[in-house]
């Protein structure tokens, strides 16, 4: 029983973990909303005057915002349709019985380790470019003919790599919520003369609606921040058509050296994030209690 | 219990389970494969699959014209160096709030996950300025403490639920047969959380070998890990595919084969229990 003195040991313990997750979260974030007060360029470090709120007014009100806001939300809505949608197939497959169920099962997780960096630039050159990728090449064969993704469809070839990489998550977070079903309530439900598809409906998808819920926020956390895929692939063009908010920040800051402007932006990308993580902390919140 | 399956339902399902499973392996698989071609074979029209001359060059080539060891040695060091800092600070408060918990362990838990829901590039620039100031940028030391910082919420949270199932009797148990606290820790506790600290630093070490963030704006050259080495193939000279698979198999191997053993540790540490 916790008694005076294991409750200050037990702080003791605590107190490394809690103060140097302090000190990470609230130096650099406090320094950043103080940037994003300044008109401060690093070309010009020694004058960097207070303006207010004139940097957001100036980031909020820039096209490129827009189109980064609409990219990153497209980003977003795109991977998690199709790795929600494929993560229920997917598990709903690999919960059969069949000949090699395990090794399928380690096929279809790979994804997930492979770094990103790897991810996205074996997908530009090996899989889509246009001439010599599997994926052009095979699309010459069928007869449709190759598509030039990174000049003519540059976001939904990000979508396409992210959502690779994401699939794998989805399905094994799903899978082991589908394998907590019960087999009684499915046989009841096949005695009482219900069809596979109406089991699935009625059955199956209400018994995974939490672990889809959690899939959705904590895939929205980390989509949100995608940058490595970018950066090697397509630098955010062509023009801003795969800019998202991280990698206009980034540009902001390290490339155009507008320390003042990228900070709002990385204040406004806090945000975003924010109001996801307010869902995602009190699921896991009800879960910690239960 | 195992449920009574036709065959040819069997059959149906082995089939559309491996077409299913090798297209989604695919990328990786070619990859691989294309390691072991000669450039000429790597871009041929249409792709040899595995009739070709196969090689080593690729791999020679890597590490010679690149010292592709130097940057695995990187991903090594920062991997391990992140995860041990990682340990040292996530054990002791684990435990602390495993086995003496008060009203308020549960609201430091969730804000520590709350830590690892911030956005990188909320925090880029002030860190950006810290180390260029402190002259971090390109060095192992700072990448490690920053790689350990963002992995540390997972570590509490991993080791926090593995602890949390260890009874507690048992500890009063071996105190009332006389054990002393020494031997409490060696012969019961130690045995009992070693399972939960393997898998914890198995999340840590993926985790932190393919983070590709803090790694690719924080460093170029002496500290760059594999992430950063396997970007730089993203501005491409003459024929390069199969260099590139050569050097992305290698990185990617030591991981998948890490990643395949723990898979069900994915599921507890990156859902942050969320799912049971």
């Amino acid at each position: 029983m916790a008694t005076l003195q294991t409750k200050s040991a037990a702080r003791l313990m605590m107190a490394p973990a809690v103060i140097a997750l302090l000190i990470w979260m609230i130096v650099p974030l406090s320094l950043t909303l103080y940037f994003s007060t300044l008109n401060y360029n690093l070309f010009n470090p020694a004058d960097t005057p207070f303006i207010g709120l004139t940097n957001y007014r100036f980031f909020l009100s820039d096209p490129a915002f827009f189109t980064a806001l609409r990219n990153t939300l497209t980003l977003v809505v795109g991977v998690l349709f199709i790795t929600v949608c494929g993560g229920i197939l997917l598990a709903l497959l690999l919960d059969q019985v069949f000949y090699g169920v395990n090794i399928v099962r380690l096929l279809v997780i790979a994804p997930f380790f492979v770094m990103p960096t790897v991810a996205a630039l074996v997908w530009k050159n090996m899989m889509m470019n246009p001439v010599y990728g599997v994926i052009g090449q095979f699309l010459n064969w069928i007869g449709i003919g190759a598509i030039d993704w990174f000049s003519n469809a540059p976001l939904t070839a990000i979508i396409i790599i992210v959502a690779w990489q994401w699939l794998p998550f989805a399905t094994l977070i799903l899978l082991t919520a589908l394998q907590s079903l019960s087999e009684e309530q499915k046989e009841a439900a096949e005695m009482d003369g219900a069809g596979a598809l109406s089991i699935f409906w009625y059955i199956t998808l209400p018994h995974m609606a939490r672990a889809i819920t959690v899939v959705i926020l904590i895939q929205t956390i980390f989509l949100l921040s995608i940058f490595a895929e970018i950066y090697v692939t397509t630098s955010g063009g062509p023009g801003l058509q795969t800019t998202n908010i991280p990698y206009l920040v980034y540009s902001q800051a390290l490339l155009q050296f507008d320390v003042g402007g990228a900070s709002a932006g990385g204040i406004v990308a806090v945000i975003l994030a924010n109001i996801v993580a307010f869902f995602l902390v009190r699921i896991i919140g009800k879960n910690l209690d239960a | 219990m195992a449920r009574a399956v036709s065959t040819r339902r069997k059959i149906t399902f082995t089939i559309i389970g491996w077409t299913v499973g090798l297209l989604i392996f695919f990328p990786v698989l070619w990859t691989i494969l294309t390691s072991f071609k000669t450039e000429l074979d790597a871009i041929s029209i249409p792709p040899k699959w595995i009739f070709f001359d196969w090689t080593l060059e690729n791999y020679a080539t890597v590490q010679e014209r690149s010292n592709y060891f130097r940057f695995m040695m990187n991903s090594v060091y920062l991997a391990l160096g992140s995860t041990a800092l990682g340990l040292i600070f996530a054990i002791p408060a684990a435990w602390a709030m495993a086995f003496s918990p008060t009203p308020r362990t549960k609201d430091v838990l969730l804000w520590m996950l709350s830590t690892k829901m911030l956005p990188a590039v909320g925090v880029l620039i002030p860190i950006y300025l810290i180390f260029r100031d402190w002259g971090l940028l390109d060095s192992r030391v700072g990448l490690i403490v920053v790689l350990f910082l963002i992995n540390l919420p997972i570590m509490v949270w991993m080791l926090y639920t593995y602890f949390k199932e260890i009874p507690g009797e048992i500890l009063e148990a071996a105190r009332m047969d006389g054990a002393s606290l020494s031997k409490e820790i060696t012969h019961v506790l130690a045995p009992m959380s070693v399972p939960g600290i393997a898998s914890t630093v198995l999340l840590s070490v993926i985790l932190a070998w393919n983070e590709a963030f803090w790694t690719l704006n924080l460093t170029t050259s002496n500290a760059a890990p594999l992430t950063t080495f396997i970007a730089s193939y993203s501005s491409p000279q003459g024929n390069f595919y199969a260099k590139l698979s050569a050097a992305s198999t290698l990185a990617i191997a030591p991981i998948l084969i890490l990643g395949w053993f723990s898979q069900k540790q994915l599921v507890r540490g990156l859902t942050f229990g969320a799912v049971k």
